[in-house]
């Protein structure tokens, strides 16, 4: 990996960190579920690099396919996160997601 | 040079807002520096060569996701210095964890070679054959890969009526049309005939 010579490591690299931040953010905003969700959007960005950076590196265009699957998939995750967030404020005031324990026995 | 340069640039911003997303106080900021994120990764993409990715990153992330996020940031009346307790208490922790998987991926990084016999192209920034890379894209997007576009675009209807089902909700209350009560009226019911006698009024 030269420093000027940009391949494949470091696109890579930049995608481990950014895979790496998304994880942090989910361990330290415990209790914010509107920062846990774009921290898994940051997640999902990483593995786009990754997908786009080997289907560059490989010359194949299916990597990109997988991509527009993930971006798809992000989307919709996002959509329906927010909607459930919505309804559970709107039926007890809160997103703390301490408080989140209706379900246990 | 320009090259390194400009990746550099757009990957330094990048992991800047990224740390900034998940560090800043207020959510609204945490959603415009997530913005950022997205036009810098969008700048990855076109270095890398997939602008057709690239435009559709700003389009749904920062057009559809990182608006949807912005609306609920502010819809939602949400005492967030509440949230923010335990951040201190958390971040040890989280660190020790994330500085390991980061270890682990860059030593997998440093360790990990092609397979014997992959394929490598010479000219890794363009798509074989001397066409764009949207056209390449769409040859086998429609072809190849044509249940995988079908399965995304059923994704995303599946998204569409879950969110509304979750949403909806029928207010006691609110006056609304009903379309059968309408047209289930009948001239006898709607209509009185009175006979007026002239010069008197009803």
């Amino acid at each position: 990996m030269a420093p000027f010579d940009i391949g494949l490591g470091h696109y890579l690299t930049t995608a481990a960190i950014l895979f790496t931040i998304g994880i942090l953010g989910i361990f330290i905003n415990r209790k914010n579920v509107i920062v846990i969700l774009m921290s898994i959007e940051l997640i999902l960005l990483a593995v786009n690099i990754n997908l786009v950076a080997f289907s560059m590196h490989l010359g194949q265009v299916a990597g990109q396919v997988f991509a527009l699957m993930v971006l798809t998939v992000a989307a919709a995750e996002a959509a329906i996160g927010l909607a459930i967030l919505v309804v559970y404020f709107r039926n007890r005031g809160t997103i703390a997601v301490e408080d989140i324990n209706m379900m246990r026995g | 040079m320009l090259q390194a340069l400009a990746f550099y640039l757009f990957s330094g911003v990048l992991v800047i807002s990224a740390i900034m997303v998940i560090a800043a106080r207020n959510p609204v900021h945490s959603v415009l520096f997530l913005i950022l994120a997205f036009f810098n990764a969008a700048g990855l993409f076109v270095l890398m060569g997939a602008e057709f990715l690239a435009m559709i990153l700003v389009v749904v992330y920062v057009g559809a996701v990182a608006v949807l996020f912005l609306f609920v940031v502010m819809m939602l009346d949400i005492d967030f210095t509440e949230l923010r307790e335990g951040f201190l208490e958390y971040l040890p922790f989280g660190a020790v964890i994330a500085g390991v998987l980061l270890a682990e991926l860059i030593v997998v990084l440093l360790a990990w070679n092609f397979a014997a016999g992959t394929t490598v192209t010479a000219r890794p920034e363009l798509p074989p054959g001397g066409i764009s890379n949207t056209e390449a894209l769409g040859r086998v997007l429609y072809t190849d890969y044509f249940f995988v576009f079908q399965l995304s675009g059923l994704v995303l209807l599946l998204a569409m009526i879950g969110a509304i089902v979750l949403t909806l909700r029928h207010r006691e209350g609110v006056r609304r049309q009903s379309v059968a009560r309408q047209v289930g009226r009948t001239r006898e019911e709607a209509v009185e005939l009175k006979k007026v006698k002239p010069g008197q009024g009803i």
